[in-house]
């Protein structure tokens, strides 16, 4: 018994000097990341893939990279850790949670922990239509990781049946109209293909935005106090897309998100608006000669950015800041950028990117995976504000009113409006 | 010194206790007790304290357009779903205690939407409702009727929801009403045969009154169930279009974790455990005295 003991005691002894040894020097730094993925595919293998390689580069730092779901998932499992003392450093999380993470006073803007020249010009090196979403109150705040943007995605085959050029998609909203009413297919009553679908389940506010900037507005202001739901541009905005599904172009009510894929690789739609994250997919899938398009201009082109930025939060010592900065500047250094973007479909964050051979060469061989990068000149930021889960629950409550017949769109745009007024009031 | 045995009985007692006592009190009363608390305070933010604002949650509860949309939903959702799932359920059950082949398969066949997880049959059920390439518009189709965007419809959609939830939570509830239904002694029905009692008599008169504690079980669950039971809601609609199908803790979700607003969510949540906690004692004191229990 004593010697069971003894040999006992001997064992914890061991294990606590080996894990005195196991400690890392003293000057290195440990650090905790989250990030969420938001669509399909192994794309947790390519994030812990390059940050395996980030701590070979850089042996001083350990990262401990932990996938946490999905955006909602991620930002409640970050702030959680944060309330409990075991706080991550850095995380990627949605681009649009920045005032939520603000008024947590979660986070540091990055413009207080650069310091070099170099590392100011590095804050300037991505493209500004994905910096829109992590800037407030004239500083830096997220740094673009998983960005996409919506596209048009159309179906060639169907553009030769209904006498239309393959190699020209509509570029306006009169020649989408048009067009889509000249793809529409129907045997006896029924529709057998529809002109286009633009989904209005799950994000319906992302696909108005693209509306609403072609009509020549933005919804929401750079201080995240103020939306502009009942402008009369945007009304008009809302006015078209409630028009397509009156005209039987395109299906009546809402449309969903998750099964639009579906309906477009099996010809139930001619064309159809969706993340450019479905684009490796799409192209899996379909059977027919599928192109990819800007979305059609009104008064100018135009799509919103989404997806996710990194963060660094303000519970942080200097050292801990300089280490997750050398880590945020590698996975978004344009070689990492490049390989990130043609593993999974969403976009090259920064020019110098997309001047690397490796993704040059993959344009080139798939020029639709360029079109997102050439419709980022016309980008504006995702809708983000104060409170913004309820600002953008008023605005798809309103969107899918109209689109459901329930409602007209000033009349629905204005409630929408009068919510967000409400709400964002004590913020200005 | 020795204590006396009483004092000891009752530490022993006590001691005994503990551990449900603690699981109790940190997992049920703790969390309902503070829910309580927090529904009277604002949401705080690290830049606005939460500060006690009284009964102004309940307020803005009242004038939320839609809290009373959502309530209007859950109680036309457990208008339905209660009654129907529970009488297909009785169905089955009789159908699947009497003599007929395979019965082994169809007893199986009934009780397999039970045993998948909610969120996966959700995403089978999503392609079913899908327009154009959806299974329910293909065989619509057939019969000439032109295609229907179900769940994009806010006609159509809390119907969906519905028809999903019973499909669920028959088969469940036929496992209870099969073991009890196998419980009852067979002399009853020789007897009543002997009687002369036809088989819808029998049934009215002896088979379900007989089954009327499993009913009181079958009812509290479903009515908790309709409730609670808000995964397909996250792969279906999201509460949409124009929360058109959205049900009371979904809204509850949404306020606590895309509002961020835990003192309103709390608030919803009082409203929640009042509700059930009236129905499930309603359904005790009343149903309990009109029920035989052998």
């Amino acid at each position: 018994m004593m010697k069971r003991a003894k040999t006992l005691l001997a064992g914890v002894g061991l294990a606590a000097a080996l894990g005195a040894g196991a400690a890392t020097p003293a000057s290195a730094v440990d650090l905790t990341m989250y990030y969420p993925i938001a669509v399909g595919g192994p794309l947790t293998g390519v994030v812990d893939g390059m940050v395996a390689d980030f701590m070979k580069a850089n042996p001083d730092v350990k990262v401990k990279a932990i996938y946490a779901g999905n955006y909602d998932d991620a930002r409640v499992k970050a702030l959680a850790a944060l309330k409990s003392g075991q706080p991550a450093q850095t995380s990627v999380l949605f681009s649009i949670d920045i005032y939520e993470l603000i008024e947590q006073d979660a986070i540091v803007a990055f413009d207080d922990i650069v310091s070099t020249a170099e590392e100011k010009a590095w804050l300037n090196s991505f493209y500004p239509g994905l910096m829109e979403n992590g800037k407030t109150k004239g500083k830096t705040w997220g740094i673009p990781f998983q960005r996409s943007t919506i596209v048009m995605y159309y179906n060639k085959d169907a553009f030769k049946e209904a006498g239309l050029d393959p190699a020209k998609p509509p570029a306006n909203w009169d020649e989408m109209a048009a067009m889509g009413k000249k793809l529409v297919k129907k045997s006896g009553g029924q529709v057998e293909r529809w002109g286009v679908m633009v989904p209005s389940t799950g994000y319906p506010y992302w696909m108005f935005q693209a509306f609403a900037m072609q009509n020549g507005e933005v919804l929401m202001n750079s201080e995240g106090n103020q939306t502009y739901f009942d402008k009369p541009a945007v009304v008009e905005a809302l006015t078209y897309w409630q028009k397509l599904g009156k005209d039987g172009t395109m299906p009546a009510g809402a449309i969903e998100w998750g099964t639009l894929r579906q309906n477009f690789v099996e010809g139930k739609t001619a064309m159809m608006w969706h993340t450019t994250g479905n684009l490796s997919a799409v192209k899996k899938e379909a059977k027919f000669d599928f192109g990819v398009a800007m979305l059609p201009a009104k008064k100018r082109l135009g799509s919103p950015t989404g997806g996710g930025n990194f963060y660094i939060f303000k519970q942080t010592t200097p050292e801990e800041r300089k280490a997750a900065m050398r880590l945020i500047k590698f996975m978004t250094a344009p070689e990492m950028a490049a390989k990130w973007s043609i593993a999974t479909g969403y976009m090259g964050v920064s020019p110098a990117s997309y001047e690397t051979d490796v993704l040059k060469k993959y344009a080139a061989d798939f020029p639709p995976a360029a079109v997102a990068r050439d419709q980022l000149k016309y980008g504006t930021a995702e809708l983000s504000t104060y409170q913004t889960g309820r600002v953008r629950k008023a605005l798809n409550d309103a969107i899918q009113a109209v689109l459901t017949g329930a409602k007209e769109p000033a009349a629905a745009l204005k409630e929408a409006q009068g919510q967000a007024d409400r709400l964002l009031k004590p913020y200005r | 010194m020795r204590l006396p045995q009483s004092t000891l009985n009752t530490i022993h007692g006590w001691l005994l206790l503990t551990p449900a006592a603690v699981l109790l009190v940190a997992f049920t009363h703790y969390p309902t007790v503070a829910t309580l608390i927090q529904s009277v305070f604002s949401s705080g933010t690290a830049l606005r304290p939460s500060v006690f604002v009284g009964l102004d949650n309940y307020q803005m509860m009242l004038d939320d357009p839609v809290f009373w949309k959502v309530v209007g939903n859950n109680l036309t959702y457990a208008s339905f779903t209660i009654p129907f799932s529970i009488a297909i359920a009785l169905l089955m059950a009789l159908w699947v205690n009497g003599k007929l082949p395979l019965r082994g398969v169809v007893r199986m066949a009934y009780f397999t939407p039970t045993i998948l997880p909610m969120i996966a049959v959700a995403n089978i059920w999503l392609f079913f409702y899908s327009p154009d390439i959806g299974l329910l518009d293909q065989i619509t189709r057939t019969f000439g009727f032109a295609s229907t965007n179900w769940l994009g419809d806010a006609d159509t959609v809390l119907g969906c929801i519905i028809v999903l939830a019973i499909w669920k939570d028959a088969g469940f509830f036929m496992i209870f009403y099969l073991a009890a239904l196998q419980a009852l002694p067979p002399d009853l029905e020789e007897a009543a045969k002997l009687e002369g009692a036809g088989r819808w008599y029998f049934f009215r008169k002896v088979t379900f009154p007989l089954l009327m504690p499993t009913t009181l079980f079958v009812m509290i669950n479903a009515v908790i169930n309709s409730f609670k039971l808000i995964d397909q809601l996250f792969i279906l609609t999201k509460g949409g279009p124009d929360n058109a199908s959205s049900l009371l803790l979904y809204y509850i979700y949404e306020v606590a974790f895309s509002f961020f607003d835990e003192a309103y969510a709390a608030t919803l949540t009082v409203v929640l455990l009042a509700v059930l906690a009236i129905i499930a004692i309603g359904q005790f004191v009343i149903l309990d005295k009109r029920i035989h229990y052998r």
